[in-house]
């Protein structure tokens, strides 16, 4: 019975690599919404014959609560740091085989060892796009209420009197409780991965004594409020807030946005791809992959989105516009300041977003 | 033996149903509702019960099994995690969620209610046509996505918006009114979104009911408030429970509504269990949130049930 059960599995198993061996034709991608110029997509089809599914989402915690329920039918997904970090851990990603990748050359190395920091040796993930969580703000109304002051200190949120003067113009955090908190034991001069209850009370305490003066904590509504002059200062994601600063542009209605990278540093973020274990098309997956490390699709990536490319070829070829903005790609001293959020254990994560709640809800 | 028995059971069955005593018609159509129920209530609730007892693991799916089958030592292991509940009950903070749920819930469905009689009172007592235009235009608001109706209401609430600028333009206030993001704009979203719900059952009521017997309250003497309280209340009580029933329950477990129109302190149960399932990616304790927010539902329905059974009798 056994034999024949053995038989009967590497019977299977020959059939499903020899399906794998086959050219896929298809590829099921699921990454972040407004990511990707759409022609690059279409590129991608015409040059290679395989047809992409391409699905969009707008939250880490929609990915994962996906991915982590299994058998998604995903080539390939897009996760930030942390959550790749635990996802690995998880077992869900099949390592990469970077024999694969001919254009693996051309990334930064010093930026895939800052990965590493959540993917150790780079085994299971390639990272796409990186950028930096800081202020976004509407230039007039804070001239109006703050003078000539500068605005590149997160004193703007943390500092009550400070932030007292933005309350009737309309401060919005993002809802994010690891990263704010990692933000918030930084501004304080702590370790900004610091698993220490101590240091989460302290934490909470900042953030508290500031709480009456946010309007909202939200992770994607600031980028049309800031933009319509519903609020002032956004703590946010450095492209979401160049996409405001578009937006408002475009709308004509005199507002204006910048976006600021505080001087006490702040957190980095990094979008990885990374393949299912479970994907049931691999080598469309590292097809992909490959395509978006050419400097031509990376820089494009980054001319469309506004974001950082981890992609050292491709920045002769990025539009003057970004890559002299230090918003999107700081200077050296700046880069050395900022942070990675790494993943928490689950007993601290716990004890975080109750933390979380409890500034949240004025408990 | 058994073979003889179960021809004969059957054999008695086909007797029975030719004399009537069965009724197969009437058995098939009890099941399709009974068989629903199971698949679509039933199972998932059974699901999402046995979730609620295992624990959270860093693995797909995200948490452990309660059944652990051991084939070659034939052992059938048991893992039951009561833990979850047992913290929902020591964290004051799930009580406090539960308990604001409720408020919100009942405010909602008291205003809810106000706001829905004088519409069902007009629509029973028009004619013809106009009943039929004003039905219409209570069910109509359906037929755009609800997101999209929440996402006007934010349009027309934020500081920006149009009710902003025509009170100011009438000179009522001098400084644009912070209504998003305040509990304000979750009862207006809540009220406009559940009215259909209210405003369709109390229509059923008040449409049966016979005016002759408020004439007569009048010409006993009743001012038309005490024939209200005393003749058309009592009657539409059917109406105004089933309606108050259809805002209250789905209402306590609102995430939509507190999510986009509320502040970030509006504290409801349907935002914890989003924040116990994504955030803290506890799925069994996400799980116990949503069995321990089903009980204490269904304890005042049965009540309310079985208070309307017991009138029935009377």
């Amino acid at each position: 019975m056994k034999t024949k059960l053995a038989l009967l599995a590497s019977a299977i198993s020959l059939t499903v690599s020899a399906a794998a061996m086959a050219e896929s034709k298809e590829l099921n991608i699921y990454n972040w919404s407004d990511y990707i110029d759409p022609q690059d997509v279409v590129k991608f089809e015409e040059a290679t014959g395989i047809k992409v599914n391409y699905d969009v989402y707008d939250s880490n915690e929609v990915l994962e609560s996906k991915i982590m329920a299994g058998n998604t039918g995903y080539d390939l997904v897009v996760p930030t740091g942390s959550f790749l970090e635990r996802q690995i851990q998880a077992g869900i990603y099949a390592e990469i085989d970077k024999s694969k990748l001919k254009n693996y050359g051309n990334l930064d190395k010093e930026l895939l060892a800052k990965v590493a920091r959540h993917d150790p040796n780079n085994a299971h993930s390639v990272p796409y796009a990186w950028g930096t969580i800081g202020l976004g703000y509407n230039i007039a109304q804070l001239k109006e209420r703050l003078g000539d002051m500068p605005v590149d200190s997160y004193d703007l949120l943390f500092d009550p009197k400070m932030a007292a003067k933005l309350k009737d113009c309309g401060v919005a955090v993002l809802d994010s409780p690891a990263e704010m908190m990692a933000i918030a034991l930084n501004y304080l001069g702590l370790d900004p991965n610091s698993e220490d209850k101590k240091d989460l009370d302290k934490a909470e305490a900042l953030l508290k004594a500031t709480r009456d003066n946010i309007r909202y904590f939200h992770s994607s509504q600031y980028i049309g409020d800031l933009a319509n002059g519903e609020i002032c200062l956004a703590v946010g994601y450095n492209g979401d807030i160049m996409q405001s600063v578009s937006r408002a542009d475009e709308a004509g209605q005199g507002v204006e946005v910048a976006y600021a990278i505080p001087k006490e540093g702040t957190l980095v973020w990094f979008d990885s791809m990374a393949i299912p274990a479970d994907a049931p098309h691999k080598d469309a997956a590292y097809k992909f992959i490959d395509f978006v490390l050419s400097p031509e699709v990376a820089a494009g990536i980054s001319n469309y989105v506004y974001y950082a490319v981890p992609n050292k070829a491709a920045e002769p070829l990025i539009i003057d516009e970004v890559i002299n903005d230090p918003g999107i790609y700081p200077t050296e001293a700046v880069k050395a300041k900022l942070f990675p959020q790494q993943a928490h254990t689950a007993k601290f994560d716990r004890l975080l977003n109750r933390a979380w709640s409890n500034v949240k809800t004025g408990r | 033996m058994t073979q003889s028995t179960g021809t004969a059971v059957l054999e008695r069955l086909w007797q029975m149903s030719r004399l009537g005593n069965v009724n197969w018609g009437r058995l098939m159509v009890i099941a399709v509702p009974y068989f629903w129920l199971a698949l679509f209530f039933f199972i998932p609730f059974l699901v999402v019960f046995k979730i609620s007892l295992s624990e959270s693991a860093i693995a797909v799916p995200p948490y452990t099994d309660l059944l652990d089958l051991d084939l070659e030592e034939a052992y059938l292991n048991i893992k039951i995690n009561l833990g979850n509940y047992l913290f929902l009950w020591e964290d004051s903070f799930y009580l406090d969620a539960y308990l604001s749920s409720i408020k919100i819930a009942a405010i909602s469905t008291v205003l809810t209610l106000i706001v829905a009689f004088p519409i069902a009172w007009l629509i029973a007592r028009s004619e013809g046509n106009t009943r039929t235009i004003l039905l219409a235009l209570v069910v109509l608001p359906f037929w755009t996505s609800f997101l999209l109706r929440v996402y006007a209401w934010m349009a027309l609430l934020k500081k920006s918006g149009p009710i902003n600028d025509i009170l100011m333009a009438v000179g009522l206030i001098d400084q644009p009114l912070q209504m998003l993001q305040t509990d304000f704009a979750v009862y207006i979203g809540i009220v406009y979104t559940y009215l259909p719900f209210m405003v369709l059952p109390l229509y059923t009521a008040l449409e049966k009911l016979d005016m002759t017997l408020v004439e007569a309250a009048a010409d006993l003497g009743y001012r038309p408030i005490q024939s209200f309280f005393a003749v058309i209340v009592p009657m539409a009580l059917p109406g105004i429970v089933a309606g108050c029933l259809l805002v209250f329950i789905p209402v306590v477990g609102e995430y939509v509504i507190p999510s986009l129109l509320g502040g970030s302190d509006t504290l409801m149960i349907g935002r914890v269990l989003w924040d116990e399932f994504s955030i803290n990616r506890d799925w069994p304790m996400a799980s116990a949130v949503a069995i321990v927010m089903l009980v204490i539902l269904v304890v005042p329905i049965t009540l309310v049930r079985n208070s309307s059974k017991q009138e029935d009798a009377a």
